[in-house]
């Protein structure tokens, strides 16, 4: 039986990272200047990891598949970051931060780690304004805040519907400073396709240059990966096009553990699916709901109307709304946690009460904040938002309610790392939404940013020399080593053989069956005969795949259909993943909603007496099913309750 | 409503940057004009994979107007028709049926073309490295309230940092200048108290490095503000003179 030791340090909560700091071994200057770092990924976590370990005087090399750092898919996060700076006075405090958090996650995460990130939060909004991020700011010139969903106080803080592109912006100046100084070097459209272990340890990655399609060995003494989630094995999502989970499966399958695979989120505020063409799903921020209120019709023949297009929203009076939210959660209202307020809309749609052509929607209304506060209030909160709806929909989201349905958004299942970042392969870890965690089953709004630039530039910074620190004496390897020469060989094999097939079907065409299998099976609403249909379905899929793909052009040169092959390859066997741990799952928690165990009211039913562990996979081969360890959870400073956001 | 149109693609390809390139036309039938055009793209793709051939490369990733990774150059502008969005934001129904519709790379010497449409804008993390930050370490800084900043400059500084470094600013340029890039980051950050220290510096430094890369130099002709996805204003190029000026004449 293999033991998980997640190194938690001791002492009391509000101790614990301060006893690691005051404990840890460092690294002195003259010595980090012989350490090499890889960072893969150039998003909030990897480019704010890069840049900090550059400062610090390490040799970085940071990886991005985009051909800047500044594409990472962390510049779409619209909403905000929270922090626990209680600039309104409103009983703020890191402790609320960390609660919130905890029960957000629904009591999955891992208590210290939740607690750090928490205590860290306000020296990132410190740290962003000296770069010169422009946050919102009321006219006094103090910084300004509005509330997200899963909190009473108002500890969001924003630079208009861009917040994740201005902290992005500001880890990229620092990273950029770093290349400039030559402390780090920047290999852009370049993508990670293996990790190399040398006896045990993590020493460098293979990598393959998109522009000449050569493959190329990089060494290092520790090797990061920031390179986000793995949201679009669903095929359709709020990701970028080319944001993916390879380099997390890699990882796994080079034997570091997999934890919680099947937490997912559900985004309730997206736009709706429209046509089979469709390449991705829009998100419109969470802060909508600050001001917006989301119902459907009280009669079903209203929304049988509305589907069939003879009714309008703005024909159903007030009193036959069901603002189902605020009917069902008075005390949070418009504003419970995400999986909350999916589930809300999906229920409401499963009975019958949904809207659009398609009877799967809800509206999101703002006749009410117009009402309150006029429209020149609302344009000025959330004009950019209205008019991408606008552009996106063609209706005039002032006058019409937007129409929003649930959508992947973001996974809260990553890599397993312990306290100190670092995944059970030594010299490898893990930042971001790329590790599983902080966010326990599901993750509050406004938390990711957070998360992201807690890890880049104050936890990893830190911990990876308490790893480095007994690496001093290692020469540089030479990437002529058999385990580098194994790993290319590998992977040149790997794209001949994926090349040869020559079959019928376009990459896109069999990621889009996997996503419907997904979607459909290990979905918003999960039960244990779904994921085992799922398990056997993902499975003959992974057959057509090696079948009937088929890659045009020369791959060993830029080719576009071998790159994003790769990546199904590897969101294939994320999907089989997330199935098998929601079938192991045996309760609902947060993003994680299996229908046999739910309350009479159809809230979620935990089990904390069978199930309060992290589910750490192991890779056990191309044909077993992977080996599941447990970490247990052990929850020591907070009382494990049910999540109420009703009173 | 939702309709369906046929329109002619005309689009540019490129095997290399040496490569002489030429346009293609694809005849496209039956597209729902709620497809957005980046979509439209992808069913030309998997037509011409499903007949063997080699897909147009094009770059493009977040798909709601915010990465500034898609730049297409559509019927003579940078981004197409609409304005204040990008490529990857317009929609079907901006085009009439049985429109032909002309897609070409950003045609810059600073964005030399790699394959088809997609171009090597590395020249503006470049430019970015030169002086596009302040200099502060990662560490403790003072209590971000510590620093007030009047509402109106951090609006200002928000309207400038917006910029999406997509190149559609070089792209409408007849001199193929950069001034709008490298002008609204230096007003973001000059703009603002955390800036000042350096402001005289970062503007030479990011000017100079933008001449080095081969960029043109500024007119005044506002083809860039008109084209920008983000409505970036050309008064940061005023005041990005007045500071590199202001620089020269106390050196």
């Amino acid at each position: 039986m293999t033991k998980i030791d997640s190194k938690i340090p001791e002492g009391a909560l509000a101790e614990k990272w301060s006893n690691y700091k005051a404990h840890q071994k460092l690294v002195n200057p003259a010595n980090k200047r012989r350490l090499d770092i890889i960072v893969v990924g150039t998003g909030l976590a990897g480019a704010s990891a890069a840049a900090s370990l550059g400062e610090m005087g390490f040799n970085v090399l940071n990886f991005c598949i985009q051909d800047s750092p500044r594409r990472a898919h962390s510049i779409a996060a619209q909403g905000g970051i929270n922090a626990a700076k209680n600039y309104q006075n409103d009983g703020d405090s890191v402790y609320r931060l960390f609660y919130d958090t905890i029960k957000g996650g629904d009591y999955r995460a891992r208590e210290a780690n939740v607690y750090r990130l928490a205590e860290v939060s306000n020296a990132i909004i410190d740290q962003c304004v000296a770069q010169g991020v422009p946050f919102a700011r009321d006219y006094g010139g103090t910084l300004d805040n509005r509330s997200f969903g899963g909190a009473q106080v108002s500890r969001t803080f924003y630079a208009r519907g861009q917040t994740g592109q201005q902290l992005l912006l500001g880890a990229y100046s620092a990273l950029s400073r770093q290349v400039h100084t030559g402390s780090v070097k920047l290999y852009t459209r370049y993508e990670m396709l293996d990790l190399v272990v040398i006896e045990g340890r993590a020493r460098g990655i293979i990598a393959r240059n998109l522009v000449t399609g050569q493959i190329e060995r990089f060494a290092a003494h520790a090797v990061v990966i920031g390179t986000g989630g793995y949201g679009n094995a669903y095929f359709l999502s709020t990701n970028a096009m080319g944001s993916n989970g390879s380099a997390a499966i890699q990882c796994y399958r080079k034997g570091a553990y997999f934890a919680n695979p099947c937490f997912a989120q559900i985004h309730p505020t997206c736009i709706p699916v429209h046509g089979d063409k469709q390449s991705k799903l829009t998100l419109m921020s969470e802060s909508l709901r600050n001001d917006g209120r989301i119902w459907v019709p009280k009669k079903l023949e209203d929304a049988q109307a509305l589907q069939a297009g003879t009714k309008k929203a703005n024909d159903i009076p007030d009193e036959d709304r069901d603002f189902y939210l605020e009917r069902r959660y008075p005390a949070f209202g418009n504003l419970v946690p995400r999986d909350v307020a999916s589930r809300a809309a999906k229920e409401r749609c499963d009975a019958g009460f949904g809207v659009n052509n398609t009877g799967l929607a809800v509206f999101l209304d703002f006749k009410y904040a117009i009402e309150r506060l006029g429209e020149d209030v609302v344009r000025a909160r959330y004009g950019n938002l209205f008019d991408m709806y606008e552009e996106i929909t063609d209706e005039n989201p002032y006058h019409t309610p937007m129409m929003i349905f649930p959508a992947i958004h973001y996974t809260m299942g990553g890599i397993w790392v312990d306290y100190e970042l670092q995944t059970s392969i030594p010299g490898l870890f893990a930042i971001g939404e790329a590790n599983f965690s902080d966010h326990g089953a599901n993750r509050l709004g406004a938390s990711a940013l957070m998360q992201g630039l807690a890890d880049g530039y104050f936890v990893l910074p830190y911990t990876i020399q308490n790893y480095l620190s007994d690496q001093i004496q290692v020469p540089r390897f030479s990437t002529e080593r058999p385990e580098f020469v194994e790993a290319e060989k590998a992977i040149k094999e790997k794209i001949a053989k994926l090349k040869a097939i020559d079959g019928k079907h376009s990459v896109d065409s069999i990621h889009k069956k996997l996503g419907h299998i997904m979607w459909e099976y290990v979905g918003m609403g999960r039960t244990k005969e779904s994921l085992q249909r799922a398990i056997k379905e993902i499975q003959a899929l992974k057959e057509d795949f090696w079948t009937n793909v088929r890659i045009p052009g020369d791959v060993t040169d830029l080719n576009i259909e071998l790159e994003k092959a790769l990546r199904l390859e590897d969101f294939i066997e994320v999907g089989l993943l997330m199935a098998y741990d929601g079938l192991n799952r045996n309760e609902s928690c947060g993003g994680h909603f299996r229908e046999e165990y739910q309350t009479p009211e159809g809230e979620a039913l935990r089990d904390d007496e069978h199930y309060s562990y992290v589910s750490c996979w192991k890779y056990a081969g191309e044909s077993s099913a992977p080996e599941l360890i447990k970490e247990d959870l052990n929850y020591q400073f907070v009382k494990v309750q049910t999540r109420n956001y009703k009173s | 409503m939702e309709k369906n149109i046929n329109v002619k693609l005309k689009i540019w390809r490129q095997r290399g940057p040496k490569a002489k390139g030429e346009f293609k036309t694809y005849e496209m039938k039956d597209i729902p004009t709620d497809t957005s055009f980046l979509e439209t793209m992808d069913i030309l793709n998997e037509e011409l994979i499903s007949r063997g051939e080699e897909p147009i490369v094009f770059d493009h990733d977040c798909r709601e107007g915010i990465c500034g990774m898609c730049s297409l150059y559509i019927n003579g502008h940078p981004h197409g028709p609409a304005t204040g969005a990008t490529t990857c934001q317009m929609y079907m129904r901006r085009f009439a049926d049985g429109e032909t519709i002309t897609v070409e790379p950003w045609r810059s010497a600073g964005f030399p073309v790699i394959r088809d449409l997609m171009v090597d804008r590395s020249a503006y993390d470049k430019i970015m490295q030169a002086g596009g930050y302040t200099s502060v370490n990662t560490g403790a800084p003072q209590d971000a309230n510590a620093i007030l900043i009047p509402k109106d400059v951090a609006d200002e500084a928000m309207d400038a940092a917006a910029c999406i470094g997509c190149g559609a600013c070089v792209a409408a340029c007849k001199n193929g200048s950069a001034m709008l890039f490298v002008s609204a980051k230096v007003s973001q950050l000059n703009l603002l108290p955390q800036g000042k220290p350096e402001a005289a510096k970062r503007a030479k430094a990011m000017l100079a490095k933008m001449d080095e890369l081969g960029f043109g130099n500024c007119t005044n002709t506002r083809a860039c503000e008109a084209e920008c996805p983000k409505c970036v204003s050309i008064s940061h190029i005023a005041r990005l003179n007045r500071h590199f000026i202001g620089a020269k004449l106390k050196d």
